[in-house]
């Protein structure tokens, strides 16, 4: 067997850049994942049907069509459709976050219907208006519900965020990538990449663990 | 305070309450009492909108609460209910679940909020359980804290719907002491209840409902003693 890790060495400090941006990517998707997801996921639930229906169709289209593609149309044909030339970065933060806020969102509208209906009546014979009753009742029991699908969704993110290495971002992947090509050597370079995803991962599952454990407090 | 004329409810094509028409005064306190599936609960519910009716009208002190400028939110300020299954607020301490509605919706601020929670929380003798959160409550405490969450928002009108129903039967009686002690304080107060001798005890007047019809209504000395309808001595005979 032909190891030598040695000759990587020179490069892990740019192995620091290539994780400082799969962190930035799986924060900034997450966050724009969580945030429309909340919307999508009321959308659903509205009584109005147009709206209602929106939702399903676009849930539909971004569960039904792999996310490198969704990746590759918005990154490519963005300049084309709107002539506004968009990041390597924007591209992907804009394709995970509309991806995953369609699996966040169905996620959450499970949890707001998981809540029995009692609290709801509870919080309408109080007076409490309907705005007030989703925001501060229903949704705090939906998210705590669903937090572990949460936390998973997040941790799926972080791994999908490799395929950005694709159209060219720096992340972890793309490092192992250049590494290989330089020093024609695979195993370490991509054996690297994996076991700093696997630490990465670990760490948002503990955060996750944390989490949990704080929301249920009132068990 | 609440005038209810030929009401009617339907849900889909059950029709679960038919031409009912009752009053209740101020300060009087009401037992609806009946068979499962009588409509009794409806009954209750149509009080506060938590079902529409489909028919007839309700006037709570002389304003009908089914026009169409009606607000629905305004009307429950005044009127609490208590639940067969507590319905506390699992995510919010104790003095939280009594402390947001009053907050939230009467504009109470924190500590005209707490202090009033702080009071009702003594009257019901949970002053230890202040900080806990629901689910270290025992069935009988939750209930009690329920009732105290009604109280806080200071309605006119308290609905109870089975407020003993889901309690292990040594818990029925801490619950029953509570509603006993709300009871002729002014307070206007619909019951609907399997506890007849509670009902008989504490009530003004007992509504006899049965298939969705008001089949008598009477003071509790006429109706346990001598009812009039064959239905509510049929009702009383297997009860009692």
């Amino acid at each position: 067997m032909d190891l030598d890790f040695g000759r990587v060495i020179p490069y892990l400090p740019l192995l620091k850049n290539g994780i400082t941006m799969t962190l930035k990517f799986t924060f900034w998707s997450t966050i724009l994942g969580f945030a429309w997801g909340v919307v999508l996921s009321l959308i659903k639930v509205s009584p109005f049907k147009p709206l209602a229906w929106f939702g399903k169709a676009y849930t539909s289209f971004f569960r039904g069509t792999p996310l490198l593609v969704q990746l590759m149309l918005i990154y490519f044909a963005t300049p084309q459709l709107v002539g506004y030339n968009i990041s390597a970065m924007e591209a992907g933060v804009l394709a995970f976050g509309l991806n995953s806020a369609a699996y966040i969102s169905e996620s959450i509208r499970g949890g707001i219907l998981s809540v029995d209906k009692g609290q709801r009546e509870a919080a309408m014979a109080l007076g409490v208006p309907k705005l007030w009753i989703m925001k501060d009742i229903i949704f705090p029991q939906a998210i705590k519900n669903i937090l572990p699908s949460l936390v998973n969704e997040s941790i799926a993110l972080l791994k999908d965020s490799s395929m950005v290495a694709i159209i060219g971002v720096g992340d972890t992947l793309r490092w192992a990538q250049q590494l290989q090509a330089k020093t024609f050597r695979a195993f370490e370079a991509f054996i690297i990449a994996a076991v700093v995803y696997y630490v990465l991962v670990m760490a948002l599952t503990s955060i996750g663990n944390e989490l949990e454990r704080r929301a249920r407090v009132s068990d | 305070m609440i005038k209810i004329q030929n009401l009617s409810k339907k849900f889909k094509d059950l029709v679960v309450l038919k031409d009912i028409s009752l009053e209740i005064h101020k300060g009087e306190v009401v037992a609806i009492i009946g068979p499962s599936g009588s409509g009794k609960s409806t009954l209750l519910r149509c009080i506060n909108l938590l079902e529409t009716p489909s028919g007839g009208q309700i006037f709570i002190k002389g304003k009908s609460i089914l026009d169409k400028d009606a607000n629905p939110e305004k009307l429950r300020k005044n009127i609490g209910m208590v639940f067969q299954h507590f319905n506390l607020f699992p995510h919010m301490t104790v003095l939280r679940n009594m402390t947001y509605a009053p907050m939230v919706v009467n504009k109470l601020s924190k500590e005209e909020a707490e202090k009033k929670a702080v009071e009702l929380l003594a009257k019901v003798g949970l002053s230890d359980k202040t900080y806990e959160y629901p689910s270290k409550l025992s069935g009988g405490q939750k209930q009690r804290v329920a009732i105290a969450r009604a109280l806080a928002m200071e309605p006119e009108i308290l609905l109870f719907d089975e407020p003993t129903s889901a309690l292990d039967p040594e818990m029925v009686k801490e619950v029953l002491e509570v509603i006993k002690s709300l009871a002729h304080t002014g307070i206007t107060m619909a019951l609907v209840t399997h506890e007849m001798g509670f009902a008989r005890e504490v009530a003004d007047k007992i509504c006899f409902l049965d298939d969705g019809y008001l089949a008598e209504v009477a003071t509790p000395e006429e109706f346990f003693s001598s009812p009039k309808s064959e239905r509510a001595q049929q009702f009383l005979d297997k009860v009692l």
